[in-house]
């Protein structure tokens, strides 16, 4: 019996092959997006681990001073698990010696072309290893994407290389201690704690959580797809299910194959969704490559692999999202009394469905406002983000319903009065399409919006920080003493940058000690302030960046403590990036606070026209070129990053977009066979095939453009929760919002265009409905 | 249990492995020292490091069991791989140690890994007295402690028995070629002292036994992995065997009698059959097994107290304790790699 039933079952997508078509795309491109998304996302992670890895042991709380290895093994027998690092210059290259043996970052160290290597040996970039003249017998490792400049080996080499002895530069504190060991502390050693989030992976999380606020959406838009093909489906499939009930199957059996089906073909739709996902993903790759590369350094390659984890993942979503959209029509089975009749018009406007809508749009509401006002945390965030989307998506049917109301009384004529009230009964048809576009134009406006403010604000923002012309840095404070000395007569004014890694009202903070200069209060724009701030800390009181304000709650007019001392914070500056606090106080507190402190790094103030004569004298005064930075070549390399970043979000826009579109010709399709009968008269009245069809595109349009218009708000206050609720929690500070009144008529353009597409088939289709096929709706009529 | 550290070398440090000429598990000892039959121990002499050795450990298993009567494993393990011949002091690579400890309780499976270099004083051992280190881990007559992210043991000792020679007289012969290591053991120890647990601290107490052998040759080329026993009977008696598994199987055991004097076994005397395999978080291993010794009448199943005691570790492997019973009852540990 069970196979008779299923294989009635499954005849119907044989007899509505564009519903399998509907359902199974919507899954395997919800599929698609989400794992493409989830591949360029884990594939980034994966790659830059090992750099980030590599670069900074930042993410290590610290021991420095004057240190050796009995240092080092004094802590081990303690039980404090640290690790030893030595690091010198030579001909330039920073070079970094760690013990192999307790490192805690040896996964740096690539063991892929580890055989090709006879005796231990150097690691870096070619670049880097051919200016470190290494003695030919020493092994070295080319690691493409490596640290600019930077060669590694272990300690042994050197130390040996640069002459070190049992000379020790720091201890890294591994993070994962055993049970009961004693801290550094009591042992009489400073620990410096991890800078929490120096390291690139926490940077780049910002690029992620867009990319993954992306993925949900698109999947959502999936989903949406995926619901209404199921919902129509089964409409259609009530006069089966009562006939095959009748003839004795019973209800659970009947739900059993029904879910059974779906998920075979959310199963294979899913698969497929995965590898569809893969081929964005691979497409994509390189300009995400390209965006991380040079927004933070970051190294990753161009390269995929498909694990099984996708494959799984990818899958599991497939059917999970699949049976969430089913839910409903399964629950609605199981209450369906024997003998229903099929009411293929009116499924989603049933009585019931409405007032559940209307229970779901007040919960979403209420539910964002409590996360607004009381919720802390990422999480919250990303709820406040569904409820937003989902509440608005739910909304769309009612804000359609009026404004075609509105059109309809405001019409004048017999044709325009039969065209708004047709365009209205065909919208709840159309409704779970259309809630698709909303998101996914909600979806392009939010994140367009959050990716350009992004870059207008850190453009302002490098402008202020960059302002000095070039900046040097000098290895030793002998050194720099001696440029500073030299540089002085050659330049407009020399700004010593000098500071302090410490905690501040226990955060993670560095201290800066800023000149008295113009270049501040011309260039730094404050967010909070009071009157005359930069005035205020001539005369003794601080800056605070966003981050540390934020996190203290310790804004313009508190005072707060730093070694023991107390300062009045006389403003507030945003700090973009920058994971941990920062306070600027003058150079003259700052040396009263650490009077060993000297400054190692200066932004030199020049005529813009001298830049190239005071490099040249710096160079022929013995600096190497990575000691002097012009800031002109710092400010351009950032600028061509967000032109990347562009790429990459303006290609996953067009495939939401794509997605939503595909959604509408499906509806559309399916309606159309619907609407025959409803069409038959009005062409029997006089009405020509061809300007029915022709109104079928204008409605398209309409529908677009009321959801267009509901779509752009809610895309702002997308991109409102992302920038000042989701950012803030994720990375402790808020972005400036900035409107993009171009882009948004790009993206109504793109979705009338995406639209008008969708109803070309359904409208070509009607034009060339034989009239043989109109005169049967009147002879079938009952 | 020697191709373990070459293959860790391998992996940890690929460059040594080459630098010391190394190309096969089969190639001879180089510069290094060789085992000799006839070998005289010395005490306290031995139990120090032999740095002219390859490669060396101090292997140290106990069987517990808390005043609730839950049974318990402890292993604190000290290797020791020369890639030069010397002990130099400093950054140098010439001495490579490495430390194993491992908890087991009946439900779960806790272990950690640490290095260092010998030229530091991070790790090394004595030859004043029996005391090996590893950062805080340390093991001397007295005291045997170590300490992961989850779990550290720290217990008291108690030598109460001989020492015990394996092999002939101490050199113990590890394939039909004639690879060997020197080999001594200390089998009579009583234990007691604190488990500390995610759970929270338990006392214990029971007895534990020290493994000591060094070599220079690894295992014959075919020899792939082997299985190694160390049971104590509540007779006394105890008895150390090992399978090696290669084409051909070669095997090896020790019958120590509860007086601390010894019958050693040549091979195919003593012979362990896999009756059951257990899934593990590494790959499937046998965790009950039927051990026989016809000429000592034993006939036992040694049946692990955890089947899932695989240490997940750079080399990772299955060692963990085991309980007997049969023709004689007792506890015990059970040591298996290459699987």
């Amino acid at each position: 019996m069970i196979r008779a039933v299923f294989s009635a079952l499954l005849s119907h997508w044989l007899k509505s092959p564009l519903q399998a078509v509907a359902l199974f795309g919507g899954l395997a491109l919800a599929t698609a997006l989400w794992s493409g998304v989830q591949a360029i996302n884990a594939e980034a992670r994966q790659s830059y681990a090992r750099a980030a890895a590599t670069v900074s042991e930042g993410d290590y709380a610290q021991i420095r001073g004057a240190l050796t290895l009995s240092d080092f093994v004094t802590l081990r027998r303690a039980g404090i698990l640290v690790s030893p690092i030595v690091e010198g210059r030579l001909n330039g290259v920073r070079i970094i010696g760690v013990d192999v043996l307790t490192s805690p970052t040896l996964t740096a160290f690539p063991t892929e072309n580890m055989n090709e290597i006879e005796g231990p040996a150097f690691y870096g970039t070619a670049e880097a290893l051919a200016l470190v003249q290494l003695a030919p017998e020493i092994g070295k490792v080319v690691v493409e994407g490596a640290a600019p400049n930077t060669v590694y080996a272990d300690i042994t080499l050197v130390a040996d290389l640069l002459d070190r002895g049992t000379e020790i530069d720091r201890l890294i504190v591994l993070k994962d201690q055993p049970v009961g060991a004693a801290s550094p502390e009591e042992l009489g050693y400073k620990v410096t704690p991890a800078q929490a989030g120096t390291d690139l992976a926490k940077l780049t999380d910002s690029f992620h959580l867009n990319l993954t606020a992306f993925g949900l959406l698109s999947f959502a838009v999936g989903i949406f797809i995926v619901h209404s093909a199921i919902g129509l489906a089964f409409e259609q499939r009530k006069p089966m299910i009562r006939t095959l009930r009748a003839v004795g199957v019973p209800l659970q059996t009947l739900i059993g194959l029904m879910v059974a089906e779906l998920v075979g073909l959310a199963t294979v739709a899913g698969g497929i969704g995965v590898f569809l996902g893969y081929l964005v993903a691979a497409a994509l790759l390189p300009d995400v490559a390209a965006t991380l590369r040079g927004l933070y350094g970051a190294s990753i390659e161009g390269t995929l692999s498909l694990s099984p984890i996708w494959w799984l993942g990818g899958v599991v979503v497939s059917i999970g999202g699949a049976l969430i959209a089913s839910l409903g029509v399964f629950l609605k089975l199981w209450q369906m009394p024997l003998l229903a009749a099929a009411q293929a018009r009116n499924w989603q406007t049933n009585g019931p469905l409405r007032r559940l809508r209307r229970g779901a749009v007040i919960l979403c509401a209420l539910l964002g406002f409590g996360i607004l006002f009381f919720g802390k945390g990422l999480v919250a965030g990303f709820v406040l983000l569904g409820a937003l989307l989902i509440g608005a998506a739910l909304l769309l049917p009612g804000v359609l319903s009026l404004v075609l109301s509105l059109g309809q009384r405001m019409a004048s004529g017999v044709l325009s009065q039969w065209f708004w009230a047709d365009t209205r009964q065909q919208a709840s048809g159309l409704s779970l399409a259309l809630s698709a576009l909303l998101l996914a134009m909600a979806a392009n406006v939010g994140v367009a919006t959050m990716v350009s403010s992004f870059r207008v604000t850190f453009v302002q923002f490098l402008d202020q920080r960059l302002a000095p012309e070039l900046y040097i840095y000098a290895e030793t404070e002998d050194e720099a003493e001696r440029i500073e000395r030299f540089v002085e007569p050659l330049v407009d004014a020399v700004l010593p940058l000098v500071y302090q890694d410490t905690v501040v009202s226990g955060v993670p903070t560095e201290i800066y000690g800023a000149k008295n200069h113009s270049t501040y209060p011309d260039n730094w724009r404050l967010i909070q302030g009071s009157e005359d701030p930069w005035g205020q800390v001539a005369r003794g009181a601080v800056l605070v960046n966003e981050q540390f304000a934020r996190r203290t709650d310790q804004w313009t007019g508190t005072e707060i403590e730093i070694e023991g001392r107390t300062f009045v914070v006389a403003g507030v500056y945003g700090d973009y990036g920058n994971p941990i606090g920062q306070i600027v106080m003058t150079q003259a507190v700052f040396s009263e606070v650490y009077p060993d402190k000297r400054a190692l790094r200066f932004g030199l103030r020049v005529d813009p026209d001298k830049v190239q004569n005071v490099s040249d004298a710096l160079r022929d005064f013995g600096l190497s070129d990575d000691q002097i930075i012009n800031q002109a070549a710092i400010k351009s390399l950032s600028k061509g990053i967000f032109e990347q970043t562009f790429v990459v979000t303006d290609a996953l826009n067009i495939l939401t977009l794509a997605v939503a579109g595909f959604a509408i010709l499906m509806s559309l399709l399916t309606l159309a066979t619907m609407r025959l009968p409803q069409l038959a008269p009005i062409w029997a009245l006089g009405l020509t095939r061809n300007r029915l069809a022709r109104f079928e595109i204008l409605r398209a349009l309409i529908f677009a453009l009321i959801t267009s218009a509901a779509a752009i708000p809610l895309g702002l206050i997308l991109a409102w929760v992302l920038l000042a609720v989701v950012n803030v929690e994720a990375f402790g500070w808020k972005l400036p919002l900035y409107f993009f009144p171009l882009d948004y008529v790009k993206l109504v353009i793109e979705a009338l265009i995406a639209a008008v597409l969708a109803s070309l088939i359904p409208a070509m289709r009607l034009g060339k409905t034989s009239t043989s096929q109109m005169l049967k709706v009147f002879a079938n009529e009952r | 249990m020697n191709a373990r550290i070459f293959a860790l070398l391998c992996i940890l440090l690929p460059s040594f492995a080459l630098a010391q000429g190394f190309a096969g598990l089969g190639t001879k000892a180089d510069d290094f020292a060789l085992p000799e039959k006839g070998y005289q121990f010395e005490f306290p002499k031995d139990h120090g490091p032999h740095n002219d050795f390859r490669i060396e450990w101090w292997y140290v298993t106990a069987n517990l069991t808390a005043k609730d009567g839950t049974p318990y494993g402890i292993q604190w393990t000290l290797f020791r791989n020369a890639l030069e011949p010397i002990a130099a002091e400093g950054w140098g690579l010439e001495q490579v140690y490495m430390g194993h400890a491992a908890l087991t309780t009946p439900k779960a499976h806790y272990a950690t890994e640490r290095y260092a270099r010998g030229g530091t004083g991070q790790a090394g051992a004595l030859a004043s007295e029996l005391t090996a280190w590893i950062d805080d881990w340390t093991l001397t007559q007295n005291t045997i402690s170590a300490a992961g992210p989850d779990f550290a043991f720290d217990l008291r000792i108690d030598v109460v028995g001989p020492l015990v020679f394996h092999g002939d007289q101490g050199y113990s012969v590890k394939s039909a070629e004639g690879q060997a290591s020197h080999y001594y053991s200390a089998p009579f120890m009583k234990v007691d002292g604190t488990l500390h647990l995610p759970s929270g601290e338990v006392e214990v107490s029971g007895t534990a036994w020290l493994d000591r052998e060094w070599s220079s040759q690894p295992l014959a080329s075919d020899q792939t992995g082997w299985d190694w026993f160390s049971l104590s009977f509540d007779g006394g008696e105890k008895l150390m065997g090992f399978v090696l598994r290669g084409e051909t199987d070669y095997t090896q055991a020790t019958w120590i009698n509860a007086d601390g004097s010894t019958e050693p076994l040549g091979n195919g005397a003593f012979q362990a059959t896999p009756l059951e395999w257990s899934e593990t978080s590494g790959p499937e291993v046998p965790t009950r097994w039927a051990v026989m010794l016809p000429q000592k009448g034993i006939d036992i199943v040694v049946e692990a107290l955890n089947p899932d005691a695989w240490l997940p570790l750079s080399i990772p492997y299955w060692e963990g304790p085991v309980s007997v019973s049969g023709s004689k009852s007792g506890r015990g540990y059970l040591e298996m790699t290459g699987y």
